[in-house]
């Protein structure tokens, strides 16, 4: 501190001490002058660093913009083509402490923007926050109306919105997001974290989808559900070699860009998340169990003369020939009874084991959230071994069986199903049929298109194989008998398989053409065989002369890979 | 204009020549303003809590003659009568503010004011140029050969209004006080070891306030990072200013005044900015420099110590204030309650201003009868 000087001093000394304090004052006072100027000038600069020399607002909408990157990837079809992207727009926000006029503002806003409710917005208005959206995703018309309006406190938000250039085209693999673009249906959903960790590469995701060919099939499908005034349908191509499916329709759809529109029924994948007694289509698998199994041989046969009585039950054909049936002619007259001895004779334990290795008895592994769990029975009796071989007392997706059918034709190797395109290096599977069963499946099928009831599914020149199947709806214990569910599964070409197409259509109703008849020989089975008509070409195959035979093809072997179309040639 | 012959020997005539008219004209000119801003700023605030719009700009109006005829009448004063009248007051308002922490209202949770005859005083505010007086009699006092131990006394007295302010609690002006008498000091002639201590003081103080209050905390932390709270009053202010330009929205077309809480008080250099523009702010920032820098390096001149510190105090108490309140409304300081001299509606910091603002004219003026001052 400062100290007196000591008493007793002469006075001119003190003299002095005053005189060097007010030169010590003088100095520290120009001191404090030169911080305070210093401050001051420090000040003023900042006025006019905040005033001139910043654009606040447009420094915010810049980070903004830069910030404001697609947070989703894109996802494409095999080909490349864009399925699901992301599209930049503007979204309407209020900041409810700047709003001052909660009334006017609400008034010139309805005006604006059609569709919004005046009381919502108005309690919107004034929530004690600093943000509210009033309305996402604006046309630029819209932004530009609104900010005409030049209200207080509202603002717009860039972001970017999912769309669909496709609409409905792949609605149910694809899926939908909700407003905050989280995946809440189809590949959206299952692969909702991923979709988002690729954003930032911008690598899309490929799905196993052909484009094209969904668009062939849903069309084609969706003429048949018009046609047979069917409650609705579902179609699917796959391939056998790969387990891809190029093509899943259930109809009807929805728009994902407008999914508001879309009611339960819509939103409901009949292919994946259905489960179906699918009926007579089941054979197939009969006879490929027979077959492979060694209880049967294509010259065996069973006696179909009489229906079978089994407890409170009586198995008979739709269509009885009355007589001894042999193995081949049990799949082309789709006998119930010649089926269900077959079944007996290889027993529940053997028609467990291969169901179960055909992926029928548990969830399709299926990369959508979409996926039903099949129905068995518990406990599986002798009668429900034979009600399980003409398609009756298993309930399965159309899908699962799909890729059964996939199994059976192409060698006799389980390739589980996808949505996404597959390597070719990357092929999972599983055998479960030897390929000489197979081999001999393809010549049966083929003969129930030339000769038994799948006549209409063929296309010249592609040689379409394939079963039909009728089933009566279960309604409460029992069938009913006028609801009944159509469907072919198609395998073109039968000499070298490349694809099955499977179609099925949801309680159709006969037309004066079909002299009345809903059955799938005459509702699904020409449905495939257009579907064939306009994919083939797409997909590339030539067609083939019509005198080439499955069994002439099959002395070659039963194997599929690497032999080309070389029997065109001849 | 006054005219006034130099030979005149009236009071007001030996008023004019020895007054620091520059100073004079600098105060009036913020006095002005002050009442447009106040005009401008104030009617968005009082429609906003349900008052009659021009509500704070009569009362404000109304507080503007008591304040100049303050001016006036304390600038007559010689500096011996000024450090009487320093003294009284402090006692005076020392005991009003300890009388405060027992009979005020609070509001905004603190307890400043006291209800005076249908009006609210906050006796802090005059006590503060008091203080300011009486510490620099008492630090001269040290210096004479035989005077009263005015170190010690001053150290005392600070300590006490230190007090008083913190239970209120008002920490931003017993930092205000603080650093007046710290600058008090420094003229003075601290030596500059000790200087060094007492800023490691002021560092000390700033940490225990920010661990030991949660205000100071969370005023300090917002400030640091913006992100954090709603540093919703900043943010507008940021606006205000960027929205400006030259010279503004134009009166009364302002925004921030009808959000920022305190648009009238803390915030009115931000709506100032806003509705008047850079050339204005850049006025008034001039005019705080202007009388600061003019008072200070006019008592360099001075060959009395008490005057000096005095003054001195007077004027770096008065620039602090403004640099504090126009560097929070420019986002360069902390947000902390200080208004803006001259400019900030509120009675009794109008009159306290008036009250320093005289005494500081009848320190500065020239010719005077010295008396015995040291």
């Amino acid at each position: 501190m400062i100290d007196a000087p000591p008493a007793g001093q002469p006075a001119i000394l003190l003299l002095g001490a005053r005189e060097q304090a007010l030169r010590v004052g003088r100095q520290r006072l120009a001191l404090v002058a030169l911080f305070l100027g210093a401050a001051f000038c420090l000040i003023a600069g900042r006025l006019v660093e905040l005033t001139l020399l910043r654009d606040l607002a447009g420094e915010r909408r810049a980070s903004q913009a830069a910030a404001l990157k697609p947070d989703r990837a894109e996802i494409v079809d095999r080909n490349g083509l864009l399925v699901a992207g992301n599209l930049a727009t503007a979204s309407l926000y209020a900041d409810p402490r700047l709003v001052f006029d909660v009334d006017g503002t609400a008034d010139k806003l309805m005006a604006t923007l059609p569709g919004l409710r005046r009381e919502e917005l108005v309690e919107r208005l004034q929530l004690p926050r600093s943000f509210v959206w009033l309305r996402r995703n604006l046309t630029p018309r819209q932004q530009q109306e609104v900010a005409k309006l030049g209200l207080s406190g509202l603002d717009f938000q860039a972001e970017y919105r999912r769309v669909y250039p496709l609409g409905p085209l792949a609605a149910h693999v694809v899926g939908l997001t909700d407003i905050d673009k989280r995946g809440i249906a189809g590949i959206e959903k299952s692969f909702d974290a991923e979709l988002r960790g690729r954003a930032a590469g911008g690598e899309p995701l490929r799905l196993s989808i052909d484009i094209r060919v969904q668009h062939a099939v849903r069309d084609e499908l969706q003429r048949a559900v018009a046609q047979f005034r069917a409650d609705g349908g579902g179609a699917l191509v796959q391939d056998v070699r790969t387990g891809e499916l190029l093509a899943l329709v259930s109809l009807p759809d929805f728009d994902a860009n407008d999914p508001a529109a879309a009611d339960r029924d819509a939103l409901f994948n009949r292919m994946t998340l259905g489960v179906y007694e699918l009926g007579s289509v089941f054979k197939i698998f009969t006879l490929a169990i027979g077959l492979d199994s060694g209880a049967t041989t294509l010259g065996q046969g069973y006696d179909a003369t009489r229906p079978i009585a089994i407890s409170h039950f009586t198995i008979r054909d739709d269509h009885p020939k009355a007589r001894f049936l042999t193995v081949p002619e049990i799949l082309i007259y789709s006998s119930n009874i010649g089926a269900a001895k077959m079944a007996v004779d290889f027993g529940t334990k053997v028609q467990q084991h291969y169901l179960q290795r055909l992926g029928l008895l548990q969830r399709a592994p299926v990369e959508l959230p979409e996926v039903g769990m099949p129905l068995s029975p518990s406990p599986w009796r002798e009668i429900n071994t034979m009600t399980i071989a003409f398609g009756h007392g298993v309930a399965v997706s159309p899908l699962q069986f799909a890729s059964a059918v996939t199994t059976v034709v192409n060698g006799g190797i389980y390739r589980p199903p996808t949505v996404l395109r597959r390597e070719p290096g990357e092929l999972p599977g599983q055998r479960v049929l030897s390929a000489e069963a197979s081999q001999a499946m393809r010549g049966l099928l083929r003969q129930v298109v030339l000769q038994g009831t799948g006549k209409k599914a063929d296309v010249p020149g592609f040689h379409v194989g394939g079963k039909t199947g009728t089933a009566e709806k279960v309604r409460g214990n029992g069938y009913a008998r006028r609801s009944l569910l159509s469907s072919f599964v198609g395998v073109f070409p039968m000499h070298e398989p490349r694809y099955v197409v499977y179609a099925l259509l949801d309680e159709p109703q006969g037309t004066k053409e079909t002299h009345g008849y809903a059955t799938a020989g005459w509702t699904a089975a020409p449905t495939v065989g257009r579907m064939v008509e306009r994919i083939a070409p797409l997909l590339g195959l030539p067609p083939v002369a019509e005198t080439v035979a499955v069994g002439e093809l099959g002395g070659r072997g039963g194997g599929n890979e690497g032999r080309g179309h070389k029997v065109a040639a001849q | 204009m006054l005219s006034l012959a130099r030979t005149d020997n009236s009071v007001i005539a030996h008023w004019w020549w020895t007054i620091d008219r520059w100073m004079l004209f600098a105060l009036a000119a913020l006095i002005a303003l002050g009442s447009v801003l106040t005009m401008a700023a104030s009617p968005a605030v009082a429609e906003r809590i349900g008052l009659e719009p021009f509500h704070f700009a009569r009362r404000q109006i109304g507080f503007l003659l008591p304040a100049v005829l303050l001016i006036f009448f304390i600038s007559l004063l010689t500096p011996r009568s000024i450090r009487r009248l320093a003294a009284l007051g402090f006692l005076a308002t020392l005991l009003l503010m300890v009388l405060t922490l027992v009979l005020g209202h609070e509001t905004k949770g603190a307890t400043r004011w006291l209800s005076l005859a249908g009006l609210s005083l906050q006796p802090s505010e005059f006590a503060k140029p008091f203080f300011v007086v009486v510490t620099a009699w008492m630090l001269a006092e040290q210096r004479r050969h035989d005077g009263l131990p005015g170190n010690a006394i001053a150290a005392a007295l600070l300590m006490t209004m230190l007090g008083v302010l913190a239970a209120q609690p008002d920490f931003g002006m017993a930092a205000l006080v603080a650093s007046t008498f710290a600058c008090q000091l420094f003229i003075a002639g601290l030596p500059y070891l000790f200087v060094a201590g007492l800023a490691g003081l002021g560092v000390v103080g700033a940490g225990a306030a920010y661990n030991l209050s949660a205000h100071v905390r969370s005023r300090i932390d917002r400030f640091l990072n913006p992100e954090s709270g709603d540093g919703f009053q900043i943010e507008q202010a940021m606006q205000a200013f960027g929205s400006s330009g030259w010279f503004g929205r134009g009166p009364g077309d302002g925004i921030v005044k009808r959000t920022i809480p305190d648009a009238h008080t803390d915030f009115i250099f931000a709506v100032a900015a806003e509705e008047f523009g850079l050339v204005l702010c850049l006025v008034i920032v001039l005019l705080f420099a202007f009388i600061a820098l003019r008072g200070l390096l006019r008592i360099v001149h001075e060959d009395r110590l008490f005057t000096m510190l005095a003054a001195g105090g007077l004027l770096a108490e008065f620039g602090l204030q403004a640099v504090v309140n126009i560097g929070v409304n420019l986002h360069l300081l902390p947000t902390k309650g200080m208004t803006l001299p001259f400019l900030s509606y509120g009675g009794s910091s109008l009159l306290a201003l008036a009250i320093a603002m005289g005494m500081l004219l009848a320190l500065t003026r020239r010719h005077q009868d010295p008396g015995d001052l040291p």
